[in-house]
């Protein structure tokens, strides 16, 4: 059963900007799913409509099967929601904002605290559950925000951009929530600017890209059309001529650091024993960017172009 | 199924309001009933004794009535304005936009909300006058009627002003330049009968003179209004402003693009 299915969708805002031109999705049920697109794209806008906070220019979105636009009470049961922007009452205390929300799905107030509980102390949140949440840090906020969604369990947990401004150790522990979330059964749709999240946690991808979408496939065959790849070589001596190898090609960033881009099917050592017979001693190694960075950034570019 | 969910939406709304009510009690609830003391003490007490009797009674019974009406108008509008575009300007009217609660849930919600504040607000009032002078209610159910009616009228007006308004300025103009106004002039503190014949007619275009002659006959047995046209009134205003907040909390107007 499909999770999510958006049929040509359109949003044209009252100021005439066009945010979405016809895009049509869809999302498989227990999926964990990106939805990647440079700011502006139309990923919010996307969000916003299937979480009804959006109307919809004209086309359609279901969510399991229910239409948002024809029987939104039904098919807003289904979802949890992180928004990007805070949107809880600054002046609320953590366990009565997710108390309140679950108030809002017909749940009620004993099985809500369980709940509240249940989810603060997965977040890691519970020894602050009745302090004013204006005075929670950053990362405190955005996980209160992902334990309010959880709160009516829903069968599609959207997060848009959850861990934007969160340190690395919190953000891995947020994965890690959302990966069992995920593998208990229920449908994550990730939009997230820091495309190792999305290669880490997600098996399929949408790439969105000026309101339309402009790749939609697994992760596995998107990562596979990656046909070159980019090093940066950190150099043992300063160099002062860009080496000549045929089949890869290599840049100068200053005299020490040689950015060496080589084919796919090229293995490491090939790249290595002609270093060495030019006769460049290599330091240390590291990847340009991530894989689907580097994907992402051309299919991007090739939708600015065109 | 739907209407458990209802009914634990709509009692959160109420639970969540009243609680927001009390917390900020000091602005919520103390401000009107230090107004309305200073009210008796100096229009009542003082310039009341030189006034004599109105309406057949003496002047701080008859402000009684206008005075409670006056809370509670301003209670009601007060609390819906300031807290449905509260939620709104700090956009955690999303967690109920995205719930699935129905409009004219949201909507019963934030009335009942509005009321409560309203509705505590006249008892205080009523309470301190009591301070004052004697009040004997003549027709119970015209006054609690008539106070819940206006409550629900002003409190669904404060929505209306609430979903148009883009900035904090915008709540302040309405009960700025048209609430108080219209209230003062709505015969609080004189009967229309003391005016000249033209602003008696032009009072009778003021809805707010038949909530506070509604209530006043509720409390005081008299009116300078029919008690059947001031029900007709308040229905019309109840039944129109219900209609527009829900047309408008369908279209998403101010509150979804």
């Amino acid at each position: 059963m499909h999770a999510l299915q958006v049929n040509n969708l359109t949003k044209t805002y009252a100021n005439g900007v066009e945010a979405l031109k016809g895009v049509s999705l869809e999302v498989e049920e227990g999926d964990f799913f990106a939805l990647l697109g440079p700011n502006g794209a139309g990923k919010s806008t996307l969000i916003g409509i299937m979480s009804s906070l959006v109307n919809a220019s004209s086309g359609d979105v279901r969510v399991f099967g229910t239409s948002v636009q024809q029987q939104r009470s039904k098919a807003m049961s289904y979802i949890g929601l992180v928004p990007q922007e805070l949107n809880f009452n600054q002046f609320e205390r953590p366990l009565e904002i997710i108390v309140n929300q679950a108030g809002y799905y017909g749940i009620n107030r004993k099985i809500a605290h369980e709940r509240a509980e249940k989810y603060l102390r997965q977040l890691q949140l519970w020894d602050k559950h009745d302090k004013m949440s204006r005075f929670l840090s950053g990362g405190m906020k955005r996980r209160l925000m992902i334990a309010r969604a959880m709160v009516n369990e829903p069968r599609l947990l959207i997060l848009d951009e959850p861990t934007a401004g969160v340190d690395i150790e919190i953000r891995r522990s947020m994965w890690e929530f959302i990966r069992e979330i995920n593998e208990s059964g229920t449908t994550v749709i990730l939009t997230t600017h820091y495309l190792e999240e999305a290669e880490e946690l997600c098996r399929n991808i949408a790439i969105i890209d000026h309101g339309k979408i402009v790749q939609n496939t697994d992760m596995k065959s998107l990562l596979g059309t990656l046909d070159i790849e980019t090093f940066v070589l950190d150099l043992k001596e300063p160099l002062s001529e860009v080496p000549q190898v045929e089949g890869m090609e290599f840049k100068l960033r200053d005299s020490s650091t040689l950015e060496a881009s080589l084919p796919k099917r090229k293995s490491l050592n090939s790249l290595f024993s002609s270093l060495d017979s030019a006769g460049v001693r290599v330091q240390s190694m590291r990847n340009k960017a991530n894989r689907l960075e580097e994907l992402f950034l051309r299919m991007v570019d090739k939708g600015t172009t065109t | 199924m739907n209407a458990r969910v209802n009914w634990v939406g709509y009692k959160t709304i109420v639970h969540k309001e009243v609680t927001r009510i009390l917390r900020i009690w000091a602005q919520t609830v103390v401000p009107p009933a230090i107004t309305m003391t200073l009210y008796f003490i100096i229009f009542g007490n003082l310039i009341g004794r030189r006034i004599g009797d109105m309406g057949g009674f003496d002047y701080m019974q008859f402000i009684v009535p206008g005075l409670i009406m006056m809370s509670v108008i301003t209670s009601s509008y007060g609390n819906m304005v300031s807290s449905f575009f509260g939620a709104k300007f700090g956009r955690h009217i999303e967690e109920l936009l995205i719930s699935p609660l129905p409009n004219w849930v949201i909507l019963a919600g934030y009335v009942t909300g509005a009321m409560a504040r309203g509705i505590m607000v006249g008892l205080l009032v009523m309470v301190i006058s009591l301070f004052f002078t004697r009040v004997e209610v003549q027709h119970p159910l015209v006054m609690v009627s008539v106070l819940l009616l206006t409550s629900v009228v002003f409190a669904m007006a404060g929505m209306v002003n609430a979903i148009f308004a883009t900035k904090f300025d915008d709540i302040a103009i309405v009960p700025t330049f048209i609430l108080t106004p219209l209230t003062y002039l709505g015969g609080v503190f004189y009967s229309i009968s003391l005016l000249p014949e033209f602003w008696q007619k032009v009072s009778i275009f003021n809805p707010i003179l038949y909530m506070v002659n509604g209530f006043r006959y509720g409390i005081l047995g008299v009116s300078d209004v029919g008690i059947v046209y001031a029900y007709i009134i308040m229905g019309v205003f109840a039944i129109s402003l219900a209609s527009l907040c829900l047309w408008l909390l369908h279209r998403g107007t101010g509150l979804r693009s």
